[in-house]
C-alpha cells in the first residue's frame, strides 16, 4: 500500500516534469548546486542576508526563464538564432559607441528599463547559430564549413575581447569551438591550426603589442610578479585555500574569508572561501556535483535524435565546464586571472540567468526527442 | 569515397558526434582531476605552511612609495628636495571606534574637514590594513603632545616620511610647479598600482609635465603581522626605485635678480638662449610659496592667494595673453623689407595721425604733434605709429598674419610645462569663425601697431625675439637641460629642437632691422635710451605699450587720471650682446605705463646679470 502510494507519488512528480518538458536529474543537480551557493555567499558576504536574499529572488527568476525556455520547440529555436545572433552582434557594436564604461572596460548597454552585456546573449547565440548552420551539413565538416563556423565564431568573440572582457570572450569562443570539435573538425585540421597558431604567437607578441600590452598579459600569465595588483588576490587566495586543510574550518568559520583579506570574494573569488570553509572534502563534492551537471547534459547530447541538439546540447555543457576549470584554475593558482564566476554560486546576476537559459535549451532538445519516438 | 562523404549519413554522423562526446568527456575528468590534485597539493601537502600564514596570519603586501627625484637648476642649485616630515597616520582595521577616535584626536591635533574628507576617500581606496595620513607636516610641539598620549590610541601612528619641499621657497615657482596630495581625478590618470604608496603627486608646472620621470616606481614589501597588525618580520621585499632627477635650463641666480628687479610690480619676463632654445629664467610676478601646496593648503591661505588682486597663482609667463604693442614692430617691419612692401629709403610724413581713405576716423600716434619725416630705421627708433598704419595698409592682413607665424606666434611653443597658451593671431578666416564678420581694414591698422586681437605670451615674446636675434632659427623652448636616470645617475641631454626657421630673402633686411633695433637702445632719440647709461656691452630692444582699454575718438589717455589698473601694460623685448646674441628677453610690466621707464629697465637688469655677473 505504501509502495504503492510512493510509486504513485514519483510518477505523479515524472507526470509533472514531462508536462512541464523539465530533465528531473539535471533540475534537482542545479536546486542543489544554487542552494549549496546560497550557503556558501552568505558565509562570504559576511552573513549578510540582504545580499543572500537578492541571489535566490535572481535563482527564481532564472529557474522561470529556463522552464520558459524548456517549452519552446526546438523548431523555433533553430529558427531563431539567426535572428538572435544578428541582434547580439548589433548590441555588441551599438556598446562599442553608446556603451557604459564600468570597471574600466565597455560592456554595459543602458536600454532605459533595464542594463545589460550583450555579450551575454553570445554566450547562447553563437552555438546555437553554429549549431543550425553545421545540422544540415554533410559530418565530419569540410573546410568551407570550417572557414564559415569560424567567421561566426569569431567575429563576437573579437568584439567582445577589444571591450575588453577577455573571460567572456574566452566563454564564447569555446562555446563555438566545442559545436565545432563535436562536428567533427579532422584532427589533422585541428593540429596544423594548434602549430599554426603556436608559430604565428612570438611573432605577434614581438611586431604586433606594445610594451603595457606585453607587460600586461606577463602579470596576467605570473599573477604573483603584481603583488599590488591582481597578484595579492592569488596570494591571498592561496593562503584561504591551502589553510582549509582536509575538512574545512567549517562553514562561516574561515578567518581568512572572515576578516576581509580576500577581495572579490563574492563574485569570482567565493571558491577561496568556500575551499577554506570545506576543506579539500567539500571541493571534491562540489566538483562532483559540477561534474554530474556536465555528465548530464553530455548525455542528453547523446541521446538526442538530431545533429543541431547533439551539437548545442553537447557545446553548452562543455561550456559549462570551462566556466568550472577556468574559475578554479584561477582561484587555485594554476591559471591566469580573467574575470570568469564559479558557475550558479558566484553572486551577480548576469551570469547565473544565462547558465540557466542554456539548461532551459539543453531541456528543450531532451523533450524533442520524445515527440518523434 | 568522395560520393559517400556527400550524402548525409545519420548513423554515421551520430557515431562521430558520439565518439566526440565521449572523448570530451574523458578530456573533463581529466583536467578536472588537475584542478582536484592542485587543490590536493594546498589543501594537504602544503597544508601546514598555509596554515601557519593563516594563523599568524598574516601576510601583508605594503606597498613602499619611492623617494621623488630632485630638480637642480643649471648649475646645481637645488630647487625642489625631500625632507622627512612627521604624518599622523591611522591604521583603519587596527581601530575599534574610528568616530570616537577621530574626535578624541582633536583635543591634540588639529585636523580640518578637508583633512578628515581626504583620510575618508582614501581609506576607501587602501585596504583597512595599511596606514592613512590624516594630516601631514606635523609641527614639534604637535608631536610632542600626541606622543605622550600614543598608547591611548590604538592603531594611531606617528610616522616620518620624505615630503617635497622646495628650498627656494617662492622663487621661480612658475617655473617648477608644485606637487600636492593625490585625489581621485589624478588617480584616473595614472597606473593605481605604481601609485599605492604614493600620497603626492605633481600638480602644475615641470613637477606635473615631468611626473612620469620625478616619481619612480613603486617597490613591494610583503611582510607578517601579528594579530594587531604590528609587523613581524620581512618575507619578502622588493625596494622602490627613486625617480629621476631634473636639471634645469633655469638659471636660479637669474630668476632671483629677475623676480627682484621686478619689485612691487606684477608682470612676467622670460629669459632665453636665442642659441638653443634654453629658458634661463622664467618669471611671472608675483610668486607664492609652493610648499603651502604640498601638504594640503588652508582654506585660509589658499582664499587669500585665489582673491589677491594681483593673482599670484596665474602664471602670466605661460597663460598670460598681451597685445605685444610696439613690440610687435620689428617684425613688420622685416616683413615689408622681405615682401618688397616698403624699403629701407620708403619716407612716410607722420602727423600725428593715419586716415584710411574714405573714412572719418583718425588713427592717432602716440605722439599727438606727429613725429615728420620718418623712414622705417626711425620708425623703429622712435616707435612711430602712423609709418606702421600706412605699411599695415599696403601689406594687408594676410601677409601680416602669415609673416608673424613664421616667427612663431599664434602657436603654442612647446614648452616642457603645463598651462601654456596658444596666444592668438588675427586673420580674415579667424573672425568669421569666432566672431562671424567679415575683417574690417582699420582692424588691419590697429594690428599693425601690434593691438586690437593680436595677443602674444610672454614665452612666445621671448622666443619670437629669440628667433629674430639668430636670424629666423626658432627652438622650442624648454625648461630642463637634461634628466638625470636613477640608479646609474647618466645624464641624459635633452637635445634642442627646431620649431621652424624663417629663411631670409635678404640679410641686409634683417640687418637694417636689427641696427634700427639697436639704435632704440643706444641711439640718441631712441625710446629706450634711458638704459644704455653704463651699458657694457650693445643690446638691441624695442619697446611696447599694449592699451588695456580703449580711448573714446575726442578723449585722451591722461596717465595721472586713470585707475591703474586699467594703465597701459609697459612691454620690452631685447636680446645681447647685439653682435652675437646670447640672450634674449621680453618684459611685461602690467599696468607700468610706458615701456621705456619701467620694462626695459628690468630687461637691462636681467641682460646685466647673465652677460657680467656670470656665475
Amino acid at each position: 500500500m505504501n509502495q504503492a502510494l510512493g510509486s504513485d507519488s514519483i510518477s505523479y512528480t515524472r507526470r509533472a516534469m514531462d508536462a512541464l518538458r523539465l530533465d528531473p536529474v539535471l533540475l534537482s543537480l542545479l536546486i542543489i548546486l544554487a542552494l549549496f551557493g546560497s550557503m556558501v555567499l552568505y558565509s562570504a558576504s559576511g552573513s549578510d542576508q540582504a545580499i543572500v536574499i537578492r541571489q535566490m529572488t535572481r535563482i527564481v527568476v532564472a529557474l522561470i526563464l529556463m522552464i520558459a525556455i524548456a517549452n519552446i520547440p526546438l523548431r523555433m529555436i533553430r529558427k531563431i538564432s539567426i535572428w538572435l545572433y544578428l541582434a547580439g552582434v548589433a548590441m555588441l557594436v551599438a556598446v562599442m559607441f553608446f556603451g557604459e564604461v564600468g570597471k574600466g572596460a565597455q560592456r554595459w548597454l543602458d536600454l532605459g528599463v533595464l542594463r545589460f552585456q550583450p555579450s551575454e546573449i553570445l554566450k547562447l547565440a553563437v552555438p546555437m547559430i553554429v549549431a543550425t548552420y553545421l545540422a544540415n551539413r554533410v559530418l565530419p565538416v569540410g573546410l568551407k564549413e570550417l572557414v564559415v563556423s569560424s567567421i561566426l565564431v569569431l567575429i563576437p568573440v573579437l568584439l567582445i575581447a577589444r571591450q575588453p572582457d577577455l573571460g567572456t570572450a574566452i566563454l564564447v569562443g569555446s562555446a563555438g569551438f566545442f559545436v565545432l570539435f563535436l562536428a567533427g573538425v579532422r584532427w589533422r585540421v585541428m593540429i596544423s591550426l594548434g602549430v599554426l597558431m603556436s608559430l604565428m604567437a612570438p611573432i605577434l607578441w614581438k611586431f604586433a603589442l606594445h610594451d603595457y600590452q606585453r607587460n600586461r598579459i606577463l602579470t596576467l600569465l605570473d599573477p604573483e610578479s603584481d603583488p599590488l595588483g591582481s597578484g595579492y588576490h592569488i596570494i591571498q587566495s592561496k593562503i584561504a585555500i591551502g589553510s582549509g586543510g582536509v575538512y574545512g574550518k567549517g562553514w562561516l568559520n574561515g578567518t581568512q574569508s572572515q576578516l576581509d583579506f580576500i577581495p572579490e570574494r563574492s563574485t569570482d573569488f567565493i571558491f577561496s572561501v568556500f575551499g577554506e570553509e570545506f576543506g579539500f572534502f567539500g571541493s571534491v563534492v562540489l566538483i562532483l556535483i559540477y561534474l554530474a551537471i556536465i555528465f548530464r547534459g553530455l548525455y542528453i547530447a547523446a541521446h538526442s535524435t538530431e545533429n543541431f541538439g547533439r551539437l548545442l546540447a553537447g557545446a553548452l555543457s562543455l561550456t559549462f565546464f570551462v566556466y568550472l576549470f577556468v574559475n578554479t584554475g584561477m582561484v587555485a593558482g594554476m591559471l591566469p586571472v580573467v574575470g570568469v564566476p564559479l558557475p550558479l554560486i558566484s553572486y551577480g546576476g548576469t551570469s547565473m540567468v544565462t547558465l540557466m537559459m542554456g539548461f532551459g535549451l539543453i531541456m528543450s532538445i531532451r523533450s524533442a526527442k520524445r515527440f518523434l519516438v | 569515397m568522395s560520393k559517400r562523404e556527400q550524402l548525409k549519413d545519420d548513423f554515421l554522423e551520430n557515431r562521430l558526434i558520439r565518439r566526440r562526446l565521449v572523448l570530451s568527456a574523458i578530456f573533463t575528468v581529466i583536467l578536472l582531476s588537475l584542478v582536484l590534485g592542485r587543490l590536493y597539493v594546498l589543501q594537504i601537502v602544503e597544508h601546514e605552511h598555509f596554515s601557519t600564514l593563516s594563523d599568524s596570519n598574516r601576510v601583508r603586501i605594503k606597498a613602499l612609495p619611492p623617494t621623488r627625484g630632485l630638480i637642480f637648476d643649471r648649475h646645481g642649485v637645488v630647487m625642489a628636495n625631500n625632507l622627512p616630515a612627521y604624518r599622523l597616520e591611522i591604521v583603519p582595521e587596527q581601530v575599534e571606534d574610528l568616530d570616537s577616535t577621530l574626535l578624541q584626536l582633536k583635543q591634540y591635533i588639529d585636523y580640518t574637514e578637508q583633512d578628515l574628507k581626504r583620510f575618508k576617500q582614501s581609506s576607501k581606496r587602501r585596504r583597512p590594513f595599511e596606514s592613512i595620513p590624516l594630516r601631514l607636516n606635523l609641527r614639534d610641539e604637535e608631536v610632542a603632545r600626541l606622543a605622550v598620549n600614543l598608547h591611548r590610541f590604538e592603531g594611531v601612528e606617528i610616522n616620518a616620511r620624505l615630503t617635497r619641499n622646495y628650498p627656494q621657497g617662492a622663487h621661480a615657482v612658475h617655473a617648477l610647479g608644485y606637487v600636492s596630495r593625490i585625489d581621485e581625478r589624478d588617480l584616473s590618470e595614472v597606473s593605481e598600482v605604481e601609485y599605492a604608496g604614493s600620497t603626492h603627486i605633481g600638480k602644475l608646472g615641470l613637477e606635473k609635465f615631468y611626473e612620469h620621470e620625478l616619481h619612480g616606481s613603486v617597490g613591494v614589501q610583503q611582510v607578517e603581522v601579528n594579530a594587531r597588525g604590528r609587523t613581524l618580520r620581512v618575507l619578502n621585499e622588493s625596494p622602490p626605485v627613486q625617480g629621476n632627477n631634473l636639471h634645469l635650463t633655469i638659471d636660479s641666480r637669474l630668476q632671483k635678480v629677475a623676480e627682484e628687479a621686478f619689485a612691487e610690480y606684477t608682470g612676467a619676463a622670460v629669459a632665453i638662449n636665442p642659441n638653443n632654445g634654453e629658458i634661463l629664467a622664467l618669471v611671472s610676478m608675483p610668486i607664492f610659496d609652493p610648499n603651502l601646496f604640498v601638504n594640503g593648503i588652508s582654506y585660509d591661505n589658499y582664499n587669500a592667494l585665489r582673491d589677491s588682486i594681483k593673482r599670484p597663482l596665474f602664471n602670466r609667463a605661460l597663460s598670460g595673453q598681451y597685445p605685444p604693442g610696439s613690440t610687435s614692430k620689428p617684425f613688420y617691419g622685416l616683413a615689408g623689407l622681405e615682401g618688397a612692401i616698403t624699403t629701407v629709403e620708403k619716407d612716410v610724413y607722420c602727423i600725428g595721425y593715419y586716415k584710411l581713405p574714405n573714412e572719418p576716423r583718425r588713427y592717432r600716434d602716440w605722439k599727438k604733434q606727429g613725429h615728420g619725416h620718418m623712414d622705417l630705421n626711425n620708425a623703429i627708433t622712435q616707435s612711430c605709429d602712423v609709418y606702421f598704419y600706412d605699411l599695415a595698409y599696403r601689406m594687408g592682413i594676410d601677409r601680416m598674419s602669415e609673416f608673424l607665424a613664421k616667427f612663431g606666434f599664434g602657436v603654442k611653443t612647446g614648452v616642457d610645462s603645463t598651462s601654456e597658451r596658444n596666444g592668438l593671431l588675427p586673420s580674415r578666416e579667424w573672425k568669421r569663425r569666432a566672431e562671424g564678420m567679415p575683417w574690417f581694414p582699420g582692424e588691419t591698422l590697429i594690428t599693425g601697431i601690434g593691438q586690437g586681437a593680436l595677443l602674444v605670451t610672454p614665452l612666445q615674446l621671448a622666443n619670437s625675439t629669440a628667433a629674430f636675434s639668430v636670424k629666423g632659427q626658432r627652438y622650442q623652448p624648454h625648461l630642463v637641460k637634461s634628466v638625470e636616470k636613477v640608479p646609474e645617475y647618466n645624464l641624459i641631454d635633452i637635445a634642442s629642437r627646431v620649431a621652424g626657421r624663417y629663411e631670409l630673402q635678404s640679410e641686409k633686411n634683417w640687418q637694417h632691422v636689427h641696427d634700427a633695433m639697436v639704435n632704440v637702445v643706444h641711439g640718441l632719440r631712441g625710446t629706450a635710451h634711458r638704459i644704455s647709461q653704463g651699458m657694457e656691452y650693445r643690446a638691441a630692444g624695442k619697446t611696447g605699450t599694449a592699451q588695456v582699454f580703449e580711448i573714446a575718438q575726442d578723449e585722451e589717455y591722461d596717465e595721472e587720471t586713470v585707475a591703474e589698473k586699467l594703465r597701459d601694460h609697459a612691454l620690452f623685448i631685447s636680446y645681447a650682446p647685439a653682435d652675437a646674441p646670447q640672450i634674449a628677453v621680453a618684459v611685461i610690466v602690467e599696468n607700468g605705463g610706458h615701456g621705456s621707464s619701467v620694462a626695459a629697465p628690468i630687461a637691462r637688469r636681467i641682460m646685466d646679470a647673465y652677460l657680467l655677473e656670470e656665475s
